[in-house]
């Protein structure tokens, strides 16, 4: 990285410790952490509108849609934790490539035959050609997918029991004004909803944030991964021998882990504050109080 | 190989008894479900272990949590941060590293050497973060119950003389147990849950004897389907979870048997994942 590190054997000290920090794998390392941000970026909108859409399903009067929301909700919340996630991501990869292979193969035969998932070479998702970036990229996707999927069906959870929060009067209010059905979820029940939803929620976003660690296990090199990579003794035949560091580096991650989930604490109680004003909860109550 | 000769061989593989090897072809459904019904016995110790120690640590860390002495409220509360805050892999992870930089030979402590080679073993050290963890979410739920204790019942309590340790066996502790008992329930749920990642977590499982997850993996690797070993672990899980609310269910009706039943706190099963 800087002129002074050309030959590592020869600096010492706070040098050398700068040296290594900015190494060419410390570089993956710090990006790893973006990876993780930017899967939770993505993730969380992405889960919050499957659970709106899984919320919203369930109250329908349509009783096949409802039955689809209910049951989305129920099925995958009643999966043990990370059975889903080791499970479903080899599932998706292999459906995707069924349904590849019958678009693209010269002859589609059925690919689960015997122990082996067998497909043809065109239908490998991406192909074994296409350049490493796309592998990343497509078993990020994956992973996301994954985690939205889950945790969309949490979402939906919560967003219906807050739908069904929302006091009855003021619905039928709104009906005996005129409005019809889109208009009162559109104008009432959406609205007030969130004061409901938000304890919830944010119970689910820390949850999300603490799953992070398992894109791991779902085959991206995330910062578990690289943590363990660059923590582990190195000799003499690396270029910054040092002895096994693993501990010092998940203690970096513990502590990441802790600021992040402190100033999410921070910022959601600041957003339950802003969301119960004019509300008629014991919170908006405690506001009102406060201003008068 | 018939099927109940198989399950001779596995049932308790996983705790040393029976057959060494694990099978390499020809995999059937009988072996799968055997063996990772033999890993679970490891979910069951670790998730029973955890629980009956987590148990009453919880409730002294939710006492400190919430007494009036900072020296006492601040560890408490910095323990709950740090166990509730952070993910539970990385504290297995970390946990691991940690036990590993112990001396190999053991610790003379006057003149007695005290050995610490099985501390990184997964039986014991995964079994000391599950039951620091569950400990803390335990904490804060007997927390929450400890602050919603009816007030006049703790005047009451005063006002028939009942002070110190007295009020708390006779009043507190009750209450607080049925105010807590349906969210524990789903702490316990969670917990069992949790003890799935064990295998995952740099914990090594000793001679391949690994708990259901490390069975289902290693079938999943071997036959590239797994279509069958996780739906088995799934049904396993969720029949534990079945078992552990009927059991939770019974204690809950003896907390609440003194009141009407239009009062009773009802346990409702709140699936949560990961910690």
């Amino acid at each position: 990285m800087f002129a002074a590190c050309a030959d590592p054997k020869a600096i010492e000290g706070l040098t050398w410790l700068t040296c290594y920090l900015t190494s060419g794998k410390h570089l993956d390392f710090y990006w790893s952490f973006l990876t993780v941000l930017l899967l939770l970026a993505i993730t969380a909108p992405t889960a919050l509108a499957m659970g709106f859409a899984g919320a919203t399903a369930a109250r329908s009067r349509f009783l096949p849609l409802s039955l689809l929301g209910k049951g989305y909700a129920a099925i995958v919340r009643g999966v043990p934790d990370i059975v889903f996630f080791l499970f479903f991501v080899i599932a998706l990869d292999q459906g995707i490539e069924y349904l590849k292979s019958l678009a693209v193969c010269d002859d589609p035969v059925w690919p689960w035959q015997g122990l082996e998932f067998r497909v043809c070479q065109e239908a490998k998702v991406p192909l074994g050609a296409s350049a490493a970036i796309w592998h990343q990229a497509y078993g990020f996707g994956l992973a996301v997918f994954t985690f939205a999927l889950v945790f969309g069906a949490f979402a939906a959870n919560v967003l219906y029991g807050a739908m069904g929060a929302v006091p009855k009067a003021q619905l039928e209010t709104a009906e005996a004004y005129g409005m019809s059905h889109a208009q009162v979820f559109r104008r009432i029940l959406v609205p007030q909803m969130w004061v409901y939803a938000l304890p919830g929620l944010s119970n689910l976003w820390m949850i999300l944030i603490k799953a992070t660690p398992l894109l791991f296990l779902l085959g991206v090199k995330d910062i578990v991964y690289w943590a363990r990579e660059l923590g582990g003794s190195k000799t003499q035949a690396y270029e910054y021998p040092h002895p096994d560091w693993r501990l010092w580096y998940f203690l970096g991650l513990l502590v990441f882990y802790l600021l992040f989930t402190k100033v999410s604490e921070v910022v959601l109680a600041r957003l339950s504050a802003r969301l119960a004003q004019g509300q008629a909860t014991a919170g908006g109550e405690a506001l009102r109080k406060a201003a008068a | 190989m018939s099927c109940w000769q198989t399950v001779q061989d596995y049932a308790f593989r996983s705790i040393g008894y029976g057959e060494n090897l694990l099978p390499r072809t020809d995999f059937t459904l009988c072996q799968q479900v055997t063996l990772i019904g033999s890993g679970l016995i490891w979910n069951v110790y670790f998730g029973a272990l955890a629980l009956a120690f987590g148990f009453f640590f919880a409730i002294a860390v939710a006492l400190a949590k919430s007494s009036r002495h900072a020296v006492l409220r601040k560890p408490a509360d910095w323990f709950v941060f740090v166990f509730r805050g952070s993910p539970l892999f990385i504290q297995f992870f970390l946990a691991y590293e940690t036990l590993q930089l112990l001396p190999k030979a053991g610790i003379e402590v006057f003149g007695i050497t005290v050995e610490t080679a099985w501390t990184t073993r997964a039986w014991a050290g995964a079994l000391f973060v599950l039951f620091l963890n569950t400990s803390a979410y335990a904490a804060e739920i007997f927390h929450g119950a400890l602050k919603s204790i009816p007030r006049g019942d703790l005047e009451a309590a005063e006002a028939y003389g009942l002070t110190g340790f007295q009020k708390f066996r006779r009043i507190q502790w009750p209450t607080m147990l049925r105010l807590a008992w349906p969210a524990y329930t789903n702490e316990a749920i969670f917990l069992f849950h949790a003890t799935t990642l064990v295998f995952f977590s740099g914990f090594p499982a000793f001679r391949q004897m690994g708990d259901a997850l490390y069975y289902a993996n290693y079938f999943a690797d071997k036959t590239f389907n797994p279509f069958v070993p996780y739906p088995i672990v799934a049904v396993y899980f969720i029949a534990l979870t079945l078992l552990l609310t009927f059991v939770f269910g019974l204690v809950n009706r003896r907390l609440n048997r003194h009141l009407p039943s239009n009062q009773k706190s009802r346990i409702r099963l709140r699936p949560q994942i990961i910690r």
